[in-house]
């Protein structure tokens, strides 16, 4: 467990801010104690500190996870998201999409979105930005990235993309193995 | 369908009952009530034959009677007889009149079925009643009968009846049983004549004997009787032979049925289906439900058992192993009810995660998606039943958005004997795949800190996976020995260890295990178990202000893996078994086959699936005490002992109790270290009482006791020590291992001392006097053999030496050739515990022989210099 350096911690940032913008000031600053990015094995996990202070007895090699795990850092230096960030990602999201019923299905199983499958999707979201996907009953099933803005919506073909996959719930049975 | 016209319009016509209603039919009749010209068409072929030949007969009879009244009134009119006679012969047209029932023009032959036997009995004892009147004739006519017929099959039964029944019986040639049943028929006579003929046999005589004994007695009885006594008598007579013949089937059925027929050694491959050992256990299992009455006398209980136990092997494929233990477990009713439930799955049951939905939303959700479920039960708040389900209950979006988990109902239980609270450290020892852990993070309410462990790395990611679905933010997973945990980390307040186990209780799951374990599985098991759960222990704080608690909890139904395990824990920490909280569930074993555990063991609790329809488990709560390791229990014993022998109030026997317990502990080491301990003694008492050779022998021996605790102490911590390290050992060996340890560390005290003490030789040598004579004054208490064994030690002593071989052998043979006859009775028993002990220990004194060998000969060389 060690903290992240200064320039993952800004990729990190600039990831993040994509889906909640100004609210990751509500992540680090939380009412109910410090939290606190830390990195192991390249994988970040946001954690509290309390816990942390207790993970640090264990040994690394023994260590699996601690907290919540955010994402990954690629050999190039990226940072991913992955599906179990969203449990952060979904109440502070700044752009959501609704996807009807039929759609959803298509989109557990790591499609796009097309504008079909599209319900609603929240107003003034830019192009490439970051959204949280739900189910029309408000269930977050993941993230992506919009691939039109709001108003390239109304206008698309209905079997256009409007939001590219990233990450979806049904990972956690598709690739239960590496999931982390 | 068009409309039909109504044609009868206008008339109304009552419909009756309604389409519904079921029409009645025309009422049928029976025979008897339909009356007599009914029965007339329904005469079948055989029996239209067998009227005529009643009639043939009757008329036959008819004839008699008239050659009767002809002879009467021959003697009265002087007629010729032959004439009579041959006019009879001929004549077959005169009827006779009969004097039953009939008005009509057929009451010769006309008889209802149903009580042609009766109408016939009443013909046939008026017939007799005539034929006693012309005894010569009949003889005559039933020899030629006889000579025709001799039936052989003639029954002892039959032969009491009437000569003309018989007359009738001999004629046909059918089986008796046949017979019974055409009882109320006529005999049939239409192909009998030629088998009657060939038939002849040599039993005419004694059957005609039979026959007019018969007769006679009958007619004699029956010329008192009025016509319906004799009627009555017959009846009870036909009764009786059905009576009889009825209870001899009954006793046959008896004996197919319900009387189980051991089957012999070597029949043992007979049976091959599955239906044949089903059949074959039901019939042990009766037997044995009821042995005394039952068995066959010949073969004892445990043979039966062993029948059932291979049949329910083959049946349940289980080995055999695994069967004897469930037989030991459970009575043989509720061994077939836990088999039988053991095959069935039990219901999918699931967790609503309250961390992110409330259960009546979830259902409420899942019931729109097409599921039929229920509440799990009132002792749950989370648990859900799934009876059916249209969609896969793994991979519904609520599912993957984490709203519930699929966890067996009994896997809620530990969590809820665990009853975490919030803001607690809490350690899940072995956690894959989540779900118990899930639980308790769940309550927790993600505060406080979960470490959930497991040893397996593929499985923990099953965790990983689950615990991010769930929302579970709180939690620190590892992937370590949970033996080791307590290296890492300790001080929880409670800590969750759902052991690994065979699995005898979820069968059902993973039928794998009915063949697969055997003892070895189940040692090795129990004992990771017990490592598993004393590292839990010791992982618990036992200050904690909110906790301290442990829970076991297994998945397996055998004692070895619950009870004896938490046996075991009460007997090594400071731990005591708590209520689980859990209002259901049989309890615990205390007492199971040979094993006494302690008694608290009635708080834990034990599920089955044939009674509470959820996986076999077993749940054990404890409550931590203190965080002192005690001493091992082992070590305890002897100290116990110790101070109980030791506080004798005859300061003589306490001596020579003193030197019995010598005797006792330091066999391991008598004959390497015994000249340097006894030195060491002696060395304590001239230290303490230095110039002081008056003061009473008793104090000196006090001392020695002083000294002697005060060795054993420094043992015992030195074990302690030792037994972290060895904790992989089994017990015995462990023990064994720890006396080495403790004897070796002794005598290097003891050597350090014997450098110090050279010069006080002389003063041992005294000593040594002195308990000898002590010992010879105590002679009467103690065994003969002992003090022997006593005085060649002490003898030793003196700084003459002997060689250690011969000293062993001579230890050896003294121990094994105590001659019992000369040891007196009360001794004996003692004497009897010492030589096991001395047995055992004579392993270890191979052992530290060949270890010690030379440390001792660097001893003797010493003190040779001396």
């Amino acid at each position: 467990m060690k903290r992240l350096s200064e320039e993952r911690t800004k990729i990190l940032f600039e990831k993040l801010a994509k889906f909640i913008g100004p609210n990751i000031k509500l992540l680090i600053e939380r009412p109910d104690g410090l939290y606190c990015f830390r990195e192991q094995k390249d994988r970040v996990y946001y954690v509290s500190e309390k816990i942390l202070k207790w993970a640090n007895n264990i040994p690394s090699d023994h260590l699996i996870s601690v907290g919540t795990c955010f994402g990954k850092f690629t050999k190039s230096n990226k940072f991913r998201l992955h599906v179990t960030a969203l449990n952060y990602l979904a109440p502070y999201a700044q752009s959501k999409i609704w996807l009807k019923p039929p759609a959803e299905q298509q989109f557990l199983y790591g499609n796009h979105v097309s504008k079909t499958g599209l319900g609603r999707i929240s107003e003034n979201t830019e192009k490439y930005q970051g959204v949280v996907v739900y189910s029309m009953s408000d269930l977050p099933l993941g993230f992506g990235a919009a691939a039109r803005s709001t108003a390239e919506c109304k206008h698309a073909e209905p079997l256009s993309t409007v939001c590219f996959h990233q990450a979806d719930i049904g990972e956690y049975i598709r690739s239960e193995e590496d999931l982390l | 369908m068009g409309r039909k016209a109504k044609f009868t319009e206008g008339v109304v016509v009552k419909k009756g009952p309604g389409r519904k209603s079921k029409k009645q039919k025309d009422p049928t009749f029976s025979k008897a009530l339909i009356g007599n010209d009914n029965l007339d068409k329904k005469l079948s072929h055989r029996q239209r034959k067998r009227a005529t030949k009643r009639l043939q007969k009757a008329q036959v009879k008819q004839e008699k009677q008239k050659l009767k009244k002809s002879e009467t009134h021959v003697t009265q009119n002087g007629q010729d007889d032959s004439e009579e006679l041959s006019s009879e012969s001929d004549n077959e047209v005169v009827l006779k009149p009969s004097t039953v029932g009939f008005s009509d023009d057929n009451k010769q032959w006309l008889t209802p079925k149903h009580t042609s036997k009766k109408i016939e009995l009443e013909e046939e004892s008026d017939e007799e009643e005539e034929e006693s009147c012309n005894s010569e004739q009949e003889i005559v006519e039933e020899s030629e009968g006889e000579q025709e017929s001799g039936e052989s099959e003639e029954e002892a039964d039959i032969a009491d009846e009437d000569t003309e029944e018989e007359e009738e019986e001999e004629e046909e040639d059918v089986d008796i049983a046949d017979e019974y049943a055409e009882e109320d028929e006529e005999p049939e006579e239409d192909n009998l004549k030629v088998e009657n003929l060939n038939d002849l046999s040599g039993d005419d005589d004694s059957e005609e004997g039979d026959e007019f004994s018969g007769d006679s007695d009958d007619n004699k009885d029956d010329e008192d009787l009025l016509p319906i006594e004799k009627q009555s008598k017959k009846l009870r007579k036909q009764q009786e032979i059905e009576d009889k013949l009825a209870e001899e089937e009954l006793q046959l059925n008896i004996a197919n049925q319900e009387k189980f027929i051991f089957p012999a050694k070597d029949s043992e491959n007979d049976i091959q289906s599955l239906q044949d050992v089903q059949q074959r256990m039901r019939e042990i299992v009766t037997v044995l439900s009821d042995f005394k009455k039952l068995r066959d006398g010949k073969h004892s209980r445990s043979e039966y058992i062993d029948i059932l136990k291979n049949d329910l092997c083959t049946y349940y494929s289980y080995n055999e192993f695994l069967m004897e233990k469930l037989m030991q477990l459970f009575p043989l009713s509720e061994l077939l009810e836990f088999l039988e439930s053991s095959e069935v799955q039990r219901p999918l049951t699931i967790r609503t995660n309250s961390l992110k939905t409330r259960r009546r939303d979830l259902a409420q959700v899942l019931i729109n998606r097409g599921v039929n479920l229920d509440p799990i039960g009132k002792w749950s708040k989370v648990g859900l039943v799934v009876y059916s389900s249209q969609v896969p209950m793994g991979a519904t979006p609520e599912y993957l958005a984490g709203h519930y988990i699929i966890q067996g109902a009994s896997s809620m239980l530990p969590v809820m004997a665990l009853a975490p609270q919030e803001n607690e450290r809490i350690l899940d020892m072995s956690a894959a795949p989540g779900g118990k852990a899930s639980h308790i993070a769940a309550i927790m309410k993600n505060t406080g800190v979960l470490f959930a462990n497991d040893i397996n790395k593929d499985r923990i990611k099953a965790v990983v996976g689950n615990f991010h679905r769930m929302g579970i933010v709180n939690s620190v997973i590892t992937c370590m020995d949970g033996r080791k945990y307590p290296q890492n980390m300790k001080g929880f307040d409670r800590v969750l260890l759902d052991a690994p186990c065979t699995g005898t209780g979820v069968v059902a799951k993973d039928p794998s295990v009915k063949t697969s374990k055997d003892d070895v599985d189940i040692q090795r098991c129990y004992n990771l178990q017990r490592e598993l759960l004393i590292a839990a222990i010791d992982c618990v704080n036992a200050k904690s202000t909110t906790g301290g608690y442990i829970v076991y909890s297994t998945c397996s139904i055998l004692p070895e893996e619950n009870e004896w395990v938490i046996d075991y824990a009460l007997r090594k920490r400071n731990v005591k078994l708590v209520d689980t909280g859990l209002d259901f569930g049989t309890d615990g074993f205390v007492n199971y086959r040979h094993h006494r555990f302690h008694q608290t063991l009635k708080l834990t609790k034990r599920f089955y699936p044939h009674t509470h329809n959820m996986d076999g488990f077993f749940v054990a709560k404890l409550k931590k005490f203190s965080d002192v390791i005690p001493k091992s229990a082992s070590i305890e014993n002897e100290a116990e002992d110790e101070t109980e022998e030791v506080p004798a109030n005859n300061t003589m026997s306490m001596e020579v109790s003193d030197e019995e317990n010598e005797v006792e502990e330091n066999e391991v080491e008598e004959n390497e270290v015994e000249k340097p301990k006894k030195k060491l003694k002696v060395n304590g008492n001239d230290s303490g009482t230095h110039g002081n050779e008056k003061k009473q022998s008793k104090n000196k021996e006090m001392e020695k006791t002083k000294n002697k605790k005060q060795n054993k102490k420094k043992r015992l911590v030195e074990i302690t020590d030792k037994k972290s390290h060895n904790k992989n050992k089994k017990e015995n060996t462990g023990k064994l291992s720890k006396r080495e340890n403790s004897s070796t560390k002794s005598k290097k005290k003891n050597k350090q001392t014997n450098e110090f003490d050279g010069n006080n030789k002389q003063s041992t040598a005294e000593k040594i006097k002195r308990i000898k004579k002590k010992i010879d004054n105590s002679l009467e208490t103690s065994t003969s053999s002992n003090i022997q064994n006593n005085k060649q030690r002490l003898k030793k002593h003196t700084p003459k030496k002997k060689k250690l071989e011969e000293n062993n052998s001579k230890i050896a043979t003294s121990s094994s050739s105590v001659n019992w006859s000369d040891v007196p009775v009360e001794a004996a028993t003692k004497l009897g515990k010492k030589l096991k002990k001395k047995n055992k220990k004579t392993v270890g004194q191979l052992k530290l022989h060949k270890k010690d060998k030379n440390k001792n000969k660097f001893q003797k060389q010493k003190i040779n210099n001396r």
